[in-house]
């Protein structure tokens, strides 16, 4: 935390109302997440918290992470509530609008209450630094893990510590005390000695008068009262009677309901539509065609869709209309080998000279794994509500990704940014799905053609067959090893570099390395799915080593153990899910455990999974998963993630699968991209560890462990090595 | 024009009676607890109780429901507002994440809890098997679904079932 000011800048001021404002702009000093299309500066980002304090002592945590359930809004709340002193009943959480100028304290001002008054000591800041500031930030994504590392960690812990010191100095001056003397206490201040109490709002005004603390002192643990508890979500109880607005919810008045189709072949153009018989159907009020999709709207959202499943589209003959499945992988594995023999390898990392070290080797092991394109499959299919008047738009939906919505929106409709508003809502999943812009401006669209509201609503088919979807991959690796079985040299080669960059570097202990890669050539479109790049090189990666360790006449726990030796927090881990998982003990007939561990976003996460094999298909019965994130803001916020991450990452492995047949994505609803149900789902363990290292994530280090772990325990169980996945294709065809 | 009594009010739909019950619940009442998730009776997502019964409001035809008792999400409490057993439990095991498969969750556990207020695990797997959680929180569900158990009242002479027909094929095949 020490070097945070040179990043970061702290300002506060009043409200009109009386409520105090104080609020952290911070560049983060990481790179941001180059996802495909998600960012538009190379600059790095701008997070920003704020807190408010109002006149009836309720503190509110401002920032601008959207919820799809990671509880990131609860834990960010909880490190500011934590650092003010505040009263955890009396505390609320608010989105920040999308808006770049949310780090501008012109605009906060705006937003938060109008009318601010503003501290002479800010006039500068507000047009200087702060104003500069917010030309960089052009990314407002809830994604990669960061609201409780960056947000929390950085922007609400000092907001907190920065306006209670302000308030404590406030309460002194009126007191005449020395504010040491006064401690704070559930949003009260007290001064014992003289028996005075007041609440922070009555400082609240008085406080904005006085220069926040360059550097305000945080809580070391020890004196953590609220982080590191496992408080309740805040919204949770609107979870449970059905009064959670999602995206798809919103109601306007005078609205209309869309149906729409995309071309099958993601990104082709409609030639043309027959509409005849639809129009007259009932409830139709408006056939649209577009380049790119077609739209029905109509009074009613089943009538709507009941007419589009009546009209006759046409497409244009794409050249991808001839891609298969087949033929993708095929061109994965020529141009991988062509990479090789012509020298043309893309570096990722290298150190030492693996190819040098093969050669001295006294054995070489060669394996290819794949694994397969995958859909979010996020629960509540794609949808928005836009409403047009004159030169504005407002949006309504959910989104990872709202300023980005905001921007592309204004620039389809050619509004000015200013004019364009983006809602937020709840998200009925995201897992990275909604960081992707397109499902909004199609609505944008649509209603730029109507007089009225719209609400278009993808099918489940139209979501499935129309995602952005875990690209589909292969990875070759060479390794050579020295007579004992211990890798010398480590040449590993894949499809694909998208993002983060180190999800394909290997945690173990290597001498000669050189990882590197080909590009794709198709028309999928990438998406980041929850833990992006790290979801195919966990599985790469542990498989492989779990082939060494048995190649090399020892079991999987054991070797690792080896090849991390220099790396303590990996070892603790490993150690713990091991024993966890009462490793080395006899398993049931037929029963198999692996291991695998993983580090991403900053987490160390290991996992042992056992598996039944006795009839024939894998029934996983356990799970044991220990993590290391540093400190668990949140224990049992982080526990439901990690569960979550390990469901997801089993559905993955052994079913999930998306298929192209000329061109097209060949699953469309749950019957053909089964997703885990509750007869299926193991009893999961979960254990984390405190080491007290920088935060790391926890929305995406439970999944990345999860398919190798599957996979190396169905190898113990059976003696079958399943290098492609989904396992349940690649138990019937890698025999 | 249908009849339906959701959550003791009665509404006359005027609708085509193939639409389904779902479209009217969210768009005509206004009910949006229920969700739409995949259409097709495959998720869960939009299960409500038609007669106390379980059913996918997604696939279940209005004219199917003419003048019976449907109960959503919204009327899973009390009418003084006291929540479900379940309802209690599911914010005791802090149950949901993204939530939108959650009311569905809930009353197909809750149509479960009030013809079998004792299940065992394969009881609740049974009946839980239609709702799809893309959060992977069935763990929770579970413990959850127990501790609601324990709160319920013992088994008392059954009131009668009435038959709903058609609603009941498609949800075993389905769900």
């Amino acid at each position: 935390m020490g070097k945070w000011t040179r990043r970061g800048f702290i300002t506060a001021g009043v409200l009109t109302t009386g409520a105090l404002v104080v609020g952290v702009g911070i560049r983060p000093g990481h790179r941001a997440p180059k996802l495909a299309g998600m960012v538009t500066s190379e600059d790095e980002t701008l997070i920003n918290a704020w807190v408010k304090i109002d006149t009836d002592n309720v503190i509110t945590a401002i920032a601008p992470h959207s919820e799809m359930g990671q509880g990131a809004q609860t834990a960010i709340t909880q490190m500011l509530a934590d650092e003010m002193d505040a009263d955890w009943e009396k505390i609320a959480f608010m989105e920040a609008p999308a808006t770049e100028e949310f780090a501008n304290y012109a605009l906060a001002r705006e937003y938060a209450a109008g009318n601010l008054t503003l501290p002479r000591f800010m006039e500068g800041t507000v047009d200087g630094v702060f104003m500069a500031m917010t030309k960089r930030m052009e990314l407002q994504i809830t994604g990669g893990s960061t609201s409780v590392r960056f947000t929390g960690q950085r922007g609400m812990r000092i907001a907190g510590a920065a306006a209670r010191e302000m308030l404590i100095k406030a309460a002194a001056k009126d007191w005449d005390v020395p504010a040491t003397q006064i401690r704070s206490e559930d949003a009260y201040l007290y001064h014992d000695a003289s028996e005075r109490k007041a609440r922070y709002a009555d400082f609240a005004a008085a406080a904005a008068d006085y220069m926040p603390p360059a550097q305000p002192k945080l809580k070391s643990s020890a004196d953590f009262k609220i982080i590191g508890k496992s408080k309740q979500r805040l919204d949770i109880p609107s979870k449970v009677d059905g009064s959670a607005v999602f995206g798809i919810d919103i109601d306007l008045p005078g609205m209309k309901y869309a149906a729409v189709k995309a071309a099958p072949v993601i990104g082709s153009k409609i030639t043309s539509i027959d509409a005849r018989g639809v129009s007259t159907m009932p409830g139709v009020v408006k056939i649209i065609k577009d380049d790119y999709f077609v739209a029905i709207v109509a009074d009613g959202y089943w009538q709507a869709s009941q007419a589009l499943g009546q009209l006759d589209v046409r497409y244009e003959n794409s050249p991808a209309k001839d891609l298969n499945q087949d033929a993708i992988f095929e061109n994965f594995r020529q141009s991988m080998s062509a990479a090789v023999s012509e020298g043309k390898e893309k570096k990722d990392i290298a150190y030492g000279d693996a190819r040098k070290a093969l050669d001295s080797a006294a054995q070489v092991f060669e394996a290819e794994y794949s694994v397969p394109f995958l859909a979010h499959a996020c629960m509540e299919p794609m949808n928005a509500t836009v409403r047009i008047e004159g030169e504005s738009a407002e949006i309504w939906t959910g989104t990872q990704n709202p300023l980005s919505i905001r921007n592309a929106v204004a620039e389809t409709l050619g509004f000015k940014k200013d004019n364009v508003t983006l809602h937020n809502q709840f998200m009925g999943g995201g897992f990275g799905r909604r960081s992707s812009t397109d499902y909004p401006v199609m609505a944008a669209k649509i209603a730029a053609q109507c007089d009225f509201p719209i609400k278009m609503i993808w099918s489940r088919e139209e979501t499935t067959q129309q995602d952005w979807y875990r690209p589909a991959s292969i990875s070759r690796f060479k390794i050579g090893l020295d007579e004992a079985g211990q890798p010398v040299s480590w040449d590993q080669q894949y499809i694909d570099k998208l993002d983060p960059p180190e999800a394909s570097h290997p945690i173990y202990n290597l001498s000669d390395v050189f990882v590197h890669y080909v590009e794709s050539d198709h028309h999928i479109r990438f998406g980041p799915w929850r833990s992006v790049d790290h979801t195919q090189h966990g599985f790469y990666i542990e498989s492989l080593v779990d082939e060494l360790a048995h190649a090399a006449g020892q079991d999987g726990y054991t070797y690792r153990r080896a090849l991390l030796a220099d790396k303590p927090r990996h070892l603790a881990v490993l150690d713990a899910t091991a024993k966890a998982a009462n490793w080395g003990r006899t398993l049931p007939d037929g029963h198999g455990l692996g291991i695998s561990i993983v580090e991403s976003f900053g987490t160390i996460c290991a996992q042992c999974v056992e598996v039944d094999m006795s009839n024939g298909e894998p029934k996983v019965t356990h799970v044991y998963s220990v993590a290391d994130p540093g400190f668990v803001v949140n224990p049992d916020g982080f526990a439901a993630q990690i569960e979550s991450g390990v469901i997801y990452g089993l559905t993955a492995a052994l079913h999930g699968e998306i298929t192209i047949e000329e061109g097209r994505v060949m699953q469309s609803n749950f019957h053909d991209y089964p997703i885990m149900r509750m007869a299926d789902a193991p009893e999961i363990h979960v254990e984390t560890i405190n080491s007290g290292a920088r935060l790391g994530g926890g929305g995406e280090p439970g999944t990345p462990p999860t398919a190798p772990a599957l996979t190396n325990a169905i190898f113990n169980a059976t003696g079958q090595r399943i290098r492609n996945l989904p396992v349940m294709t690649g138990l019937t065809s890698s025999v | 024009m249908a009849t339906l009594i959701v959550n003791g009010v009665s509404h006359e739909i005027e609708a085509d009676p193939a639409q389904p019950l779902l479209w009217a619940l969210r768009e005509t009442l206004k009910l949006n607890g229920t969700k739409f998730g995949c259409g097709i009776a495959q998720c869960g997502a939009c299960t409500v109780h038609v007669e106390g019964q379980p059913v996918r409001a997604c696939q279940t035809p209005l004219g199917a429901v003419d003048g019976l008792e449907v109960t959503t999400i919204e009327g899973l409490a009390d009418a003084d507002g006291q929540m479900h057993a379940l309802q209690q439990a599911w914010i005791d095991h802090q149950v949901p994440q993204c939530g939108y498969c959650q009311s569905g969750q809930l009353m197909s556990a809750a149509a479960l809890l009030a013809e079998t207020p004792a299940p065992s695990d394969a009881d609740i797997d049974r009946a839980m098997q239609g709702n799809i959680c893309r959060c992977g929180m069935y763990g929770r569900i579970k413990s959850a679904i127990k501790q609601a158990a324990l709160q319920m009242p013992q088994p008392s002479p059954e009131p009668a079932m009435q038959e709903t027909g058609d609603i009941d094929a498609e949800e075993t095949t389905n769900g």
